[in-house]
């Protein structure tokens, strides 16, 4: 099954689309709910950071039998260094964006913990693509 | 314990979402970081928090939480509130404090 969403620029309002109809259509297939849980934790967050840091971008779901792919790929300025954004706590978020409650430093690190496979790669004044694999076995 | 019985012992204001008072109650979150929310809390868990945006009722859907609490007589969007019907997830609203609702609800819980 292969699943799109849009993500645009500063779209707070909509920030869960994507993981809430991922989790849908996980929950239809039956994938346990241990599983699901970890999906939805690391999908919004990706969201949210998509929204957050970048002027928008795509959401492409690739569900296996065996597994689910994750991609959020997004148009912005980039992350000069990958390293320190995965450390938690390192956050570039704007005031207005922590006010919300956002930007804690706990987005990248919630994917880590969340997910069996993540690969950021990101070039600086073009964007980020962050790719995630959980399996469900 | 369901959230009806929580807003009754607590005396707390029903927002929004009166089809899920009958939700049943396990454990109780605190925080107003919404990816610490994200990370942590559990399945059925109550929220507090002095967060009222729109975001507030996307965490509690996608983790399933038994109902929100916002503090010191807070309310919420008209749109928040509209979704939490939709969904059954009640937001409710206290006067009290976040260290007095905690406090208290602890103590029903323990």
């Amino acid at each position: 099954m292969h699943l799109e969403y849009t993500v645009v620029e500063g779209d707070f309002v909509n920030a869960g689309t994507a993981s809430s109809s991922v989790k849908k259509a996980l929950k239809q297939l039956n994938v346990s709910p241990q599983v699901v849980k970890r999906v939805v934790v690391a999908l919004y967050e990706a969201e949210v950071n998509a929204i957050a840091h970048a002027y928008g971008g795509k959401v492409l779901v690739d569900i296996d039998s065996d597994k689910i792919k994750m991609v959020v790929a997004d148009k912005g300025p980039g992350i000069p260094d990958i390293a320190l954004a995965m450390q938690e706590g390192y956050s570039t978020a704007r005031p207005e964006v922590r006010d919300m409650g956002f930007g804690a430093g706990m987005g990248l690190p919630n994917m880590q913990k969340n997910v069996d496979k993540l690969n950021v790669s990101s070039e600086v004044g073009v964007g980020t693509t962050v790719e995630m694999v959980v399996n469900f076995v | 314990m369901t959230v009806q019985e929580l807003v009754n012992a607590l005396k707390l204001t029903v927002l929004s979402g009166k089809d899920g008072l009958n939700r049943e109650i396990e454990g109780c979150y605190v925080s107003d970081l919404l990816s610490d929310v994200m990370g942590n809390a559990e399945i059925n868990n109550v929220w507090v928090t002095l967060q009222t945006h729109k975001n507030v009722m996307a965490i509690a859907s996608l983790k399933e939480l038994a109902c929100v609490i916002l503090v010191k007589g807070q309310s919420a969007s008209e749109e928040t509130l509209a979704q939490s019907n939709e969904e059954g997830i009640p937001f409710l609203s206290t006067t009290m404090q976040t260290f007095e609702t905690a406090g208290k609800i602890y103590d029903l819980l323990k």
